[in-house]
């Protein structure tokens, strides 16, 4: 009837946190067990393409981890937990090096060191790469690793829910899909690693598996939630032909020279640059290129770097501004151009581009430009975490990478993400571990909870008639796109909630057919119940922030607000409803303030 | 191309040899033939079984056989068939069905895990330096995706017609990564030769025509891997060191077994499995141990 498989420690997630967490805990002597959805070694982390960001200093010798953590909070406009940047600043390094001993094979400085490419909001080349496939090698290098140590991995398995006693976390339970058999996993700590949200959005570089079910898993649990409102929009995604709308295309392709253009032939970004930054960039044409040529030929410029490289959530922005004003690509898009480069430069530069471009949309990205437009592609926010150790305000629960906030603030920097992953996977882990190694055994679970648990599951295969669950997931797409894109306002807010709290109605009238062993539909509805969890955490917290700062814009509330400075929004279960509350962003100590010197505010 | 397009997708429960069923779907332009699947499952069938996830040719889970070729669904346009003509969908045909499109391909996991996992070299990573091009031969074979279309096709595992070890396509590739990376110290001939069978495979190149990465895995991959097994195992000098020495293959081996070399790229393919087929049986159990490792 059901499997059991008690762990010390389980993981929730494969991707880049789960798998370096995993390694944590082998290390620590620990056994662990790690479920995901998918197939191990196809989590989204595959999908990161232009680097992780570390201040090894091997392209540009004036870098250093103060420079890194300036970056990060400057970008994140000071929402960040300053803890939190400071230990991504300084380990940073040491985890990417950690993956060369592990077997990554990075692309090289002419003197046989790891490479480092330039990207948005980083003040000089920082990050570590592959080509444009960067993370498919931290995920190999991981999935190799955790299988050489000896975590074991359960492949293919939903989780519906975390199992509680005491208060305290204490496992979870779901079903494995390859044949539809529960299983229950008792541990003595659970680290929650399970990516974004990027599902309830239509047009996305996301894939399913990105549904917010860990986000939704700690909610339920009595986890606060944070900075929900600030949803990155990734500025170049694909927008032709149709099959392929909002597609990832790598930033790599700025911080290799790739110039954006609107339909008149202008290089809008000019015109977009925050004043207070602005002497950061390039100031001409000329010096741009200046940068671009010192680049290829692998000299530390000293010219400024192109307006391309301003942060995601200002080209974002520019972007959606430039199609909204008529002066679009003809498929509602703008130009991006890096054609001007020497072909055998972009193939080798941007070999997967190059290869998505070509076989995709019949576009030669070394002849000409190419059409991109905003992406929905990574949330900020997340499950609040203590910095250290990843522990949530729930006992017994940790998390690390997307699933958590705080390193990125109001806006994440291209290639922190990465490197996040690494550090806070491997300081979550270790905190579980050291949390399992002083608790009593694993616990069984409760026959009523299994029972329940159970019964649940299969409850959409019992009702006599009921809405198909992709009916649904359609409208909660469309009305996160269309209600709580780039740019929000109040109208639209308090609409998306109200229609969402419909649906959260509609949720237990779903209904699936056909049998248990491999069923996308029902999957889809355990799916569904965390992406409305998550999508009224941001449009609740979209609507209590009434400012515009970093990715999250509101038209009725233009520009930062100083009283918003020091106030993230954090939501979390009152019973059945979710509570809203604003509260004091960590303090910045005196000793890293003197790193943030930048202003970010004109 | 024609706004409408038929799909016949082979469906059916595990290990069952399944029936085609017929879809009309809307094709808009570009769309792909996994685009096409998500049409069916959101419109007409739920429950319809399909792994996928990246949707970009990055992540290798869409594989199935379209109009008979092993393919990525999500890299498949559409219009690259003739309008009108029904596309036939099945799944891999080399791994036993789970359900509709989806196999098992679990094997695959147990057979990388039998592989020598990267060994570095006994000095700090501080001091690690290598050039761009000594990484490069490495970097092609990290490229791949497991997608296992090029285990799908490979007639040595596809044909079940052994019932010898054979690591396949996709972990002579792995193999390949690592002992090609610059800095690796193990030695995983012993392994390639005995567990992995490198010796049945006859270069057909059927592995290179579906790799989506556009690896060159026979070329780039199997048969430096082979030449290296060769000359471990088949060269005379060598042959007759381990026989002084008294190796632990060293007696055993059949010097004129097999040839292989660039010029056995060359030689008729069934002669020279025949030919590993002796060599392969001669030898003595297989083992995972690794042969001497240079400090």
């Amino acid at each position: 009837m059901i499997e059991t498989r008690p762990h010390d420690v389980l993981i929730i997630g494969a991707g880049g946190a789960g798998l370096r967490a995993a390694v944590a805990c082998i290390q620590a002597g620990l056994s662990v067990g790690v479920v995901c959805k998918s197939l191990l070694g196809k989590a989204h982390t595959v999908m990161a393409e232009g680097g992780m960001a570390a201040s090894l200093a091997h392209v540009d010798d004036r870098d250093g981890w103060s420079t890194h953590f300036r970056d990060t909070m400057v970008g994140g406009y000071r929402l960040n937990n300053p803890r939190m940047a400071e230990l991504h600043a300084k380990e940073a390094p040491e985890r990417v090096r950690e993956l060369e001993e592990w077997g990554a094979v990075f692309d090289r400085t002419r003197d046989g060191r790891i490479l480092q490419r330039p990207f948005g909001g980083h003040t000089y080349p920082r990050l570590a790469h592959v080509g444009d496939r960067t993370g498919l090698e931290l995920i190999r290098t991981l999935q190799d690793r955790s299988v050489a140590v000896g975590a074991q991995v359960y492949q293919e398995v939903i989780i519906t829910r975390l199992s509680m006693k005491r208060g305290r976390v204490n496992g979870a339970i779901g079903y494995r899909r390859l044949d539809g058999v529960p299983m229950a996993f008792p541990a003595k700590a659970v680290v929650l690693a399970s990516g974004g949200v990027g599902r309830a959005f239509a047009v996305t570089s996301n894939s399913w598996e990105s549904s917010g079910d860990g986000h939704a898993l700690a909610y339920r649990a009595g986890a606060e939630l944070i900075d929900m409102e600030f949803v990155q929009f990734h500025p170049t995604g694909m927008v032709h032909p149709a099959g392929v709308k909002g597609l990832l295309v790598t930033e790599a392709v700025r911080g290799e020279g790739g110039i954006l253009r609107n339909a008149d032939g202008e290089r809008f970004m000019w015109r977009y640059l925050p004043e207070a930054r602005r002497d950061e960039y390039a100031a001409t044409d000329e010096e741009a290129r200046a940068w671009v040529d010192d680049l290829t030929e692998g000299r530390q410029s000293s010219h400024r770097r192109p307006p391309e490289l301003s942060t995601r959530d200002n080209v974002a922005r520019a972007i959606y501004t430039e199609v909204k004003e008529g002066r679009g690509s003809p498929h509602g898009g703008v130009f991006l151009d890096i054609s001007y480069l020497p072909a055998e430069r972009v193939r080798t530069k941007l070999p997967s581009m190059y290869e998505q471009f070509k076989e995709l949309a019949d576009v030669d990205i070394t002849a000409g430009p190419m059409e991109v437009g905003p992406t929905m592609h990574y949330i900020m926010g997340g499950i609040r975490v203590e910095a250290d150790m990843g522990a949530t305000t729930t006992p017994g629960l940790f998390a690390a990478g997307e699933v958590a906030a705080g390193l990125h603030g109001s806006n994440r920097l291209g290639g922190n993400s990465l490197t996040d992953l690494l550090v806070f996977g491997r300081r979550a882990g270790e905190a579980a571990a050291e949390a399992a190694a002083s608790a009593k055994a694993v616990e069984e679970f409760s026959k009523r909870f299994v029972d329940e648990s159970v019964k649940a599951m299969f409850a959409p295969f019992e009702r006599e008639s009921g809405e198909d669950p992709n009916r649904l997931h359609e409208e909660l797409q469309a009305t996160m796109s269309s209600l709580v894109g780039i740019f929000r306002e109040e109208s639209d807010l308090r609409e998306a909630i109200e229609r969402i709290e419909g649906y959260k109605e509609r949720w237990h009238g779903l209904r699936i057919t056909g049998p248990r062993r491999f069923n996308p539909g029902w999957d889809l509805i355990f799916e569904l119940r965390s992406m409305l969890t998550v999508s009224e955490a941001i449009a609740r917290s979209a609507l209590e922030r009434e400012e515009s700062r970093g990715a999250h814009s509101r038209l009725d509330f233009v520009g930062m607000r100083d009283e918003w400075d020091t106030v993230n929004v954090t939501t979390a279960r009152d019973g059945e409803a979710m509570k809203v509350e604003r509260k004091p962003v960590a303090e910045l100590p005196a000793e890293l303030a003197e790193h943030v010197q930048t202003a970010v505010k004109a | 191309m024609a706004d409408q397009a038929k799909l016949w997708v082979n469906r059916g429960e595990a290990d069952e040899d399944g029936e085609f069923f017929e879809y009309t779907v809307p094709a808009g332009e570009g769309m792909v033939v996994l685009d096409a699947i998500h049409w069916i499952q959101q419109n007409v069938e739920p429950d319809l079984a399909a792994r996928w996830n990246c949707k970009a040719a990055k992540c290798g889970s869409c594989s199935a056989e379209v109009n008979g070729k092993p393919s990525l669904m999500c890299k498949t346009r559409l219009s690259d068939f003739p309008d009108g003509e029904a596309i036939t969908v099945e799944p891999m045909r080399t791994f036993p069905r789970v359900r509709d499109l989806v196999t098992d391909v679990s094997w695959n996991y147990e057979i990388n895990q039998l592989i020598t996992p990267f060994t570095p070299p006994d000095r700090p990573q501080s001091e690690w330096r290598w050039q761009q091009k000594d990484g490069e031969r490495s970097q092609e074979f990290r490229k791949c995706i497991e997608c296992f279309l090029c285990m799908d096709t490979c007639h040595v595992l596809r044909n079940h017609e052994t019932d010898y070890e054979f690591f396949g396509p996709r972990f002579f590739v792995r193999a390949a990564s690592l002992e090609m990376h610059p800095l690796d110290q193990a030695d995983r001939k012993e392994q390639l030769k005995y567990d992995g069978g490198i010796g049945y495979c006859n270069i057909n190149k059927c592995c290179t025509d579906v790799c989506p990465e556009h690896i060159k895995i026979t070329d780039n991959a199997i048969i430096p891997l082979k030449e290296r097994v060769a000359d471990e195992y088949y060269d005379p000098v060598r042959w007759l060191w381990r026989k002084i020495r008294g190796g632990r293959y060293g007696s055993s081996a059949d010097g004129a077994g097999i040839a292989v070399s660039e010029e056995a790229a060359a030689l008729d393919a069934r002669a020279e499995a025949d030919a590993a087929d002796t060599s392969g049986s001669s030898g003595s159990s297989g083992s995972s141990g690794k042969g001497a490792s240079a400090d």
